[in-house]
């Protein structure tokens, strides 16, 4: 059984509709890049998958697991293993990031029937997860995202990623706007977590965040649909030619 | 009309005025005369008066409060509200002090606290110097109303340098089971140069009684002293609460009043703080809470008369069901008063469609070195925050109340009795959930 299938989605936002009929599948273990121009759909995308309310389905369907996806609420999608790593990640003054990431896993262990970590056996995975991905742990006393780079903020998203271990991983745009070295501490955190059991969609922009995540497939998407899917080669084409030629075509 | 409008009104309390209390020293009975006939003249305030502009008090006009006797059995009752097992504390009783009450034991040498009465006698120069200084009352109703009825409430005197580690809660219980009463208890302050303390109000009363408590409380703070003021107004949801805080600072002294407002059908809070003495420093906070039809007004003034003082205030309010509330803030920075450095903040939280703030921050600004920041935020919650937590996995309960609990813990966490804060904390959640049950009961 596929890990998600997306059959036909349809998306609109305020009344536009941007995605026209999408059609993908991930299996576990897969990396599926989605790259395409500004405005293609891409960030709706990730965006209608991890059920935010304004992004209106208006017509498919989406698999997940078996289950229907749509018929979940965003925090039900969540606890049962999909995760977003957000383009924007929103700052939430006043709540401090490591109660806030307590709060969240224990909802996912108590979900799935496990027993909630108490503070001391949170406090040693945190700092087990963080050492994985080098990630200062000072970032977990301060409020979530309050007052973080850009670079922070995308790392905390990876970090919660890794804390999380969700079943299928979607990045929207995580490396938009990272310097290189922000952006190869996002590669490896992914690289670490590739395994055959998750299942990875990432949004990009840009080509040169799959010189670190090498995909296993990349899909064009533009005007709404993929147009063009093709191997982890089709990124380098995409990288020489630029999407006028797909477009053209 | 307009012929009905014009008709002289009858002036609410009359026949109480006319029972006022007696007795004390002289000066306090011509107070107490002058309070009377001030009141007299300007009867309650109305909505057009500018600083009642959103607050109409016709229904404290509107019954007939009597003043309140001494009321025995309300020992069992102190047990349920915040903070009243604190080690030092002092229990007035509808207006009057309740010696059986109350423990002043363990004080250091030179601190005085208890009845405000015993001391017009036997602490007089210092009350007589003290008393009624800061609370003006010629053009303040509820002030002339409450000085007509002076008779009694808390004194605490602190000599220069006494340093009072315990914290000291004065606690208004006010109420009675048969009648709808009214007391007018006064708090006197008086903090010696170099002297430090922590002072804890709470005003209380049994759930579900309608009565009328009407307080001034004044706060010296001397040279170098330092005071931290506490307000926690628990009263219960069918009596009015009208309250006036003033505070004095001298030369590099500090005050800081954290207010929070929890109970009550009609609250009005007035916090006034004159910076009076060079390199004084002042915190006025607060946090409030009302849901159904009810109304929570706060009026502040920070008066900055003399340079170098910072200052700092945040106000903050949740609110559900059809409640109102009411925020005005206002700076004064006298021509001396350079480098004054004054920010407030007030923010709202509004839980329902129904519910309403009006916010008013008001600068008057006559030094020309100076800075002053204000800002105001009203709103729902953020719904991206909402989704953000989310789509980690929390439900919209979860996530909700993490967040309405954040916006009440920058209040909170400034709560330096760390007892007060835990009582404070637990009654204030234990309120919200009520509410949002509410809340949650009207989606479904």
């Amino acid at each position: 059984m596929s890990m998600i299938e997306i059959k036909n989605l349809q998306v609109k936002v305020e009344g536009k509709e941007i995605l026209k009929g999408i059609d993908l599948t991930v299996n576990a273990g897969e990396v599926h890049a989605i790259m395409g121009p500004n405005g293609s759909g891409k960030s709706t995308l990730a965006r209608a998958l991890s059920g935010h309310p304004e992004y209106e389905v208006s017509g498919g369907e989406v698999l997940y697991e078996g289950k229907d996806l749509l018929d979940m609420d965003p925090d039900e999608r969540a606890r049962d293993g999909v995760f977003m790593a957000f383009q924007y990640p929103v700052e939430i003054a006043g709540v401090n990031n490591a109660y806030f990431l307590k709060a969240a896993l224990n909802a996912k262990r108590k979900h799935l029937g496990q027993q909630e970590l108490d503070a001391m056996e949170f406090m040693q995975l945190v700092k087990a997860k963080a050492k994985l991905l080098d990630i200062d742990q000072s970032m977990l006393s301060r409020a979530v995202n309050e007052g973080f780079s850009g670079g922070e903020k995308k790392r905390n998203e990876i970090f919660q990623m890794a804390l999380l271990e969700p079943k299928l991983a979607i990045l929207d745009e995580t490396d938009s706007g990272l310097d290189i070295d922000a952006l190869k501490l996002v590669a490896n955190g992914v690289n670490a977590m590739r395994s055959p059991q998750r299942g990875f969609i990432i949004v990009t922009h840009y080509q040169r965040l799959l010189n670190y995540i090498v995909p296993d497939f990349v899909h064009v998407l533009t005007g709404g649909r993929i147009v063009k899917s093709g191997g982890k080669e089709l990124a380098l084409e995409l990288e020489q030619k630029g999407y006028g030629w797909i477009e053209a075509a | 009309m307009t012929q009905l409008a014009e008709r002289p009104k009858p002036v609410p309390f009359s026949s109480a005025l006319e029972h006022r209390p007696q007795g004390g020293p002289r000066w306090l009975e011509d107070l107490r005369a002058r309070g009377a006939a001030r009141f007299t003249a300007l009867g309650l305030p109305t909505v057009r008066d500018e600083e009642w502009r959103f607050t109409n008090v016709a229904p404290i006009g509107a019954i007939e409060f009597t003043p309140a006797d001494p009321v025995s059995g309300v020992a069992d009752q102190l047990a349920g509200f915040a903070y009243t097992d604190a080690p030092v504390r002092l229990v007035i009783v509808n207006g009057r002090f309740d010696a059986t009450l109350s423990r002043t034991k363990g004080l250091p040498a030179g601190v005085r606290t208890g009845s405000l009465a015993s001391a017009m006698t036997d602490h007089a120069d210092v009350v007589q110097r003290y008393f009624g200084q800061l609370a003006e009352f010629t053009s303040r109703s509820f002030a002339a109303l409450n000085t007509a009825f002076v008779q009694d409430g808390a004194y605490v005197y602190l000599p220069d340098n006494a340093i009072v580690e315990t914290p000291i809660h004065i606690v208004f219980v006010t109420g009675a089971e048969a009648s709808k009463v009214m007391a007018h208890p006064r708090t006197l302050i008086v903090a010696g140069a170099g002297s430090h303390a922590r002072i804890v109000e709470s005003y209380v009363g049994a759930e579900g009684q309608v009565y009328f408590s009407n307080a001034v409380s004044e706060v010296f703070v001397g040279e170098n002293a330092t005071v931290d003021h506490y307000k926690l107004q628990q009263e219960s949801i069918e009596a009015f609460h009208v309250a006036s805080l003033h505070a004095h600072t001298e030369r590099s002294a500090t005050f800081s009043s954290h207010s929070f407002s929890l109970g009550g059908k009609l609250v009005r809070n007035d916090a006034f703080a004159i910076l009076d003495g060079e390199g004084g420093e002042c915190t006025l906070n607060g946090l409030y809470l009302a849901d159904r039809e009810r109304l929570i007004d706060n009026h502040t003034t920070i008066d900055h008369a003399k340079p170098h003082c910072p200052s700092h205030e945040i106000y903050k309010g949740i609110l559900g069901g059809t409640a109102r509330a009411i925020f005005n803030g206002k700076i004064i920075v006298r021509q001396d008063a350079q480098k004054t450095d004054a920010k407030q903040t007030n923010r709202a939280l509004l839980l329902t469609d129904g519910a309403t703030i009006n916010t008013k921050p008001q600068l008057e600004i006559f030094a020309d070195d100076v800075k002053c920041t204000h800002g105001a935020a009203i709103g729902q919650l953020d719904e991206d925050a909402i989704f953000y937590l989310r789509a980690r996995g929390l439900s919209f309960a979860e996530a909700r109340d993490m967040l309405i609990h954040a916006f009440a813990a920058q209040i909170l966490e400034q709560v330096k009795i760390e007892p007060l804060r835990q009582a404070l904390e637990a009654e204030l959640f234990e309120q919200l959930a009520r509410d949002l049950a509410e809340v949650d009961g009207a989606r479904t």
